[in-house]
This record gives C-alpha cells, structure tokens and sequence, in this order.
C-alpha cells in the first residue's frame, strides 16, 4: 500500500470520509427514499415514486431520481424563520440534532484491527491474538470506553430537539420539544439499564473487544452473540432505541395529527433536511449499536482470521477475504436492523402518549431490572 | 319519551396474549413483511399492487361502452360519410366541433364537410355527438386516448385525420339508394 493511504489510515481520516461520509451519510439519506416512500410502497401495494427521470435515462432507476430531485428542492426552498422566533438558537438547533448523531460514530468499529503479523487462532477457546504490529484501521478512535460515549453523544441530541422547539416561538413546536425531551430522558433509563447485564457479561466498554467476545462458540457450534445470551435485553433495547430515535409507533414527537410536525415545524428549506436527516442518521446509529452489542458486529459466525471453523474442518481463506467479510457483515447487520425498524414502522400505530410514558417507565425499566437481577444470579451461580 | 333500540355491544378486553404486544407485534409484522417480500419479487404477475401505471401500460379492462378518439365514418366510396348537419356541433356542450359545411359536386349528395375540426382539448367524451348523428358519422369508439400535447394546435383533429380512423358503416346512407 502507498505510504500516504497507510499515513491517513493511521490519522483516522480515510475511515472519518468513509464511515460517515459515504456509508451512514448514504444509507441515511437513501433511507428517505428508499425506506420512507419506496418501501413502504411495497407494504401497502403501491407502486412509489417512478415519474422523475434522469436526462437521457428512459427509466426509472427504483426512483432515485425523486431523491435528487427533493434535494435540489431542499435546496433553493426560502429559508423562513418565524416572526419572535429566537434567531440564533433557531439556527444552531438542526446542528445540534446533526452534529451529535455523525460524532457518535467515532467509536463504532467496522472490523476488527488490523493485524501486520500473523494471526493465532486458539480453538479451545475460540480467540484470536496477533502476533506482530496491530492498526486501528477500521474504526476511527479507539476508545476503552467507546460504549460510554456512545450513550454521552446520543443524549445530546436531546438538546437539540428541546431548544428547536423553544426556539421555534411556535405552540406546536414547544409541544413537539417538550414531549421530545420527555420521551428521550424517560427512555434512555431503560436504554442504559437494558445494557448492564450485557455489560456483566463482556466485562469491557470497548465496542471493539465486545464484538471479538462474541466470535466464541458454546459448545463449538453456537455463536456468542448477545442476542444468544441475553435474549430479554434485545428487545428491550430494541425498543428502547426505537423510542430514543423516535421513529414510529414512537414518533409522538411528531405526531403530525395532533402537533402537525412537533419542533421541526417552523423549519424549512435545508434545516429542515437537517433535521430530518439527523434523525435518519440517529436511526442508524441505534442499528448499529444493536449490530455490535448483540448480533455479533462484524463477526461471521464460525469466521476466523483463517477461515471458516465448523467443528474441526477448516476451510481456509485469504486474510483480505477475511477483513471483506467481517465489514460486509456489519455493513449488512446495520442495513438489516434498519430495515427492521422501517417495518415496525409502517406495522404499528402511533402509541397514545401516555401509553409511551406507561410502557417506558412501567414495563420496559422493571423488565430491564429485572433482567439485571437474573443475570447477576446466573452469573453468580456459575 | 321516543322509545330507542339499544345495542349492547360486548367489549373483548385483551389477554395477556395480546397485552404482552411482542407476539401481536410479530404477527403485524408477518403481514407487513410478506406484502413486502410479495411485492418484490421478479415476476411483476405476482405482485398484489393495486396500482396502474396507465399511460405507460395500458390497462387491460375497459368498460363494454368506452369512448375514446372520435373517428369519421367513411362511405363505401371512401370518402366522407357526415352530411354537414349541424347535428353534433349543436348539441355539442362544450362547443367542440367545428363544421362547414359545402356544396357535393354528387348532386344526390346535398352537403359535405369542407373543413371538420374537433377541439380534443375541450371535448368532455359525452358521447352526445354520436347520439345525434342522423347518419352514423361519428362515432366514438376508436378506444385510442387522447395523447398529451405539448402545443395547443396539435389537438385540433381535422377531418382527415379523423377519417383516416374512420371505417365502412353498416349502416344505409340516406336510406333507398
């Protein structure tokens, strides 16, 4: 490889471009199109966007051509900001919903390190050491405590909402930003505190040692995944999530029957596109916190720096190959869950609000508890 | 007091089944994933989507009485069977077809249509012209659509080229021949 790729690798600015710009920035925004309008076409036997053509293109092309035509209309849109609205803070609100969902990502790795030297396998207890030089190439910062800040950054965006729908100087908005920060604060204790057992049993904060934990194999056949050994806290960070990205049945926030569009009523134009985009982005995050935590991150199952393992048989493969696999499975994790989460979507009704505060504080904190309590036994006994 | 019929009607209260939402959940979601998957698939036959995508697939159902294009009926000579009486263009509510009328070299023909133009932009496809027809001269079952037009000109159909959709009648031509 050049020196000046490995340079920048080792700067983290190669992975900064890939990982946000090209990966969540693109699956964010073809989210907007291809999971708000294109499939939720399919679910209610309809056809979706088709009409915008590119130039010279006859075709439809799955109506992308719709997507850079709501951009360009974003775009030259008036920039309105209403009368008594609070100037500033109407601006730097979309940021604040942005901002906070892009630098999360910082922590998330693609894959594991990647090793100069050779890699020994050890199939008693299904680890993986490097023997020689390690490089962090496929996560941007490495951090002990990536799960932490992970949780620290997500809450921020919090802020956003709040001073969006303050700032707004709108009753709708104020109402949007008030049931925003309800929803968020009230969920990220059940968020939190459906992760403890999981974090009982890896022991580490660091996402990337979490996910070469779970490579193990109980009795040499079944992966490790959280979602094996901790099949109560899946769901209810599952959930969880969903209601901290406040994506439907969840989206009270937004509840465009009641609140019109909540606290990005008053914007327009690219803040709006912010906004909206942060949330996507936010979605994504949540997917991707689920991939590492309980569905194994960039682990194949049976997949080892040499090849696949099934039982004693070995089938070999090139290191390259290797690496390849491991980020197409977290890259296919992540779109999958988000997939995942767009049919909840169009699935479920909108939850009455005090349903959403019923189910947050009355059923999912006592079951994440709960859960907390059996796994300490469990892991107390044996 | 009016005596009302009242109808109990008996609430179901949820189950536990049914409280738990989890396997509701899922259910709603085996629905909604199946359209999906269904909808996806190569074979467009299979697909339960409702929609049409009209002007570029034609439908396959038109009803028995479907009024399309207006067409000139020709004579067994081929030329031009309408009389120029004023018929259609009069009862015509939105003032559509333009006639006039001149004089047959045939003298067993009386009148001709010199010029016949039909303004299909603000035709409304009431069928009233073909209904008033003494002759059987225009008709409205060509089943061709109107195409967009991007010039108000090109919807002036003109008498050729509505005869050129035009046919033999099986009708008799001003009765005895």
């Amino acid at each position: 490889m050049p020196d000046i790729i490995v340079t920048l690798l080792n700067l983290g600015v190669v992975q900064i471009l890939l990982i946000v710009f090209v990966f969540v920035m693109g699956l964010a925004s073809m989210m907007t199109l291809l999971g708000d309008r294109k499939q939720s076409a399919k679910i209610q036997n309809r056809v979706g966007p088709n009409r915008a053509r590119l130039p010279f293109i006859n075709h439809p092309l799955l109506g992308i051509p719709h997507f850079l035509a709501d951009g360009i209309k974003m775009v030259l849109k008036e920039n309105i900001v209403p009368d008594g609205a609070n100037k500033t803070l109407h601006l730097i609100a979309p940021g604040l919903v942005f901002l906070p969902a892009l630098v999360a990502w910082a922590a998330v790795p693609f894959m594991d390190t990647y090793c100069a030297g050779e890699m020994l396998i050890d199939t008693a207890t299904w680890t993986e050491t490097c023997q020689g030089e390690e490089h962090r190439w496929f996560q941007i910062m490495n951090f002990n405590s990536g799960l932490l800040y992970g949780f620290a950054i997500a809450s921020i965006s919090v802020y956003g909402a709040a001073i969006a729908g303050w700032a707004s100087n709108s009753n709708f908005s104020l109402l949007g930003g008030l049931r925003s920060s309800a929803q968020m604060v009230s969920y990220e204790v059940s968020l939190g505190l459906s992760l403890a057992g999981v974090l009982m049993i890896y022991g580490t904060l660091d996402m990337n040692e979490m996910v070469r934990q779970q490579g193990y194999l109980i009795g040499d056949w079944l992966p490790m995944w959280g979602i094996v050994v901790q099949p109560v806290a899946f769901f209810l960070f599952f959930l969880a999530g969903m209601a901290e990205t406040k994506r439907a049945p969840f989206d009270l926030p937004e509840g465009e029957s009641e609140i019109v569009a909540g606290y990005i009523t008053e914007y327009s134009s690219m803040k709006f596109a912010v906004m909206q985009l942060g949330e996507y982005v936010a979605t994504v995050f949540i997917a991707a916190l689920i991939a590492i935590l309980f569905l194994g991150g960039w682990q194949v199952p049976w997949l080892f720096a040499d090849g696949f393992h099934f039982g004693s048989t070995v089938i070999e493969l090139p290191y390259w190959l290797v690496i390849i696999l491991r980020i197409g499975a977290m890259c296919g994790k992540v779109v999958l869950l988000v997939w995942l989460q767009f049919m909840m979507r169009w699935t479920l009704p909108r939850f009455r609000y005090d349903q959403v505060m019923t189910l947050g504080w009355k059923i999912l904190l006592p079951l994440s508890l709960a859960n907390l309590v059996v796994t300490a036994f469990i892991m107390a006994l044996f | 007091m009016a005596k009302h019929e009242v109808k109990q009607v008996e609430r179901v209260e949820p189950g536990l089944w049914e409280k738990s939402y989890i396997p509701e959940i899922a259910r709603g979601l085996k629905v909604t994933i199946g359209h999906f998957l269904n909808n996806l698939r190569p074979n467009k036959e299979k697909h339960t989507t409702f929609t049409r995508e009209y002007p570029d697939v034609p439908t396959d159902y038109y009803p028995d009485r479907f009024r399309g294009l207006h067409r000139l009926m020709l004579r067994d000579d081929g030329q031009v069977r309408c009389v120029a009486c004023m018929c259609c263009s009069t009862i015509c509510p939105a003032n559509c077809i333009h006639i006039e009328a001149a004089e047959h070299d045939d003298p067993a023909i009386e009148k001709y249509p010199a010029v016949f133009v039909i303004d299909e932009l603000r035709c409304i496809v009431c069928g009233l012209c073909v209904e008033a027809c003494p002759c059987d001269a225009i008709r409205m079952d060509s089943g061709v659509h109107a195409h967009p037009f991007t010039d108000r000109g090109e919807a002036f159909l003109n008498r050729d080229l509505l005869m050129e959709m035009g046919g033999l009648s099986m009708a008799k031509q001003g009765g005895e021949r």
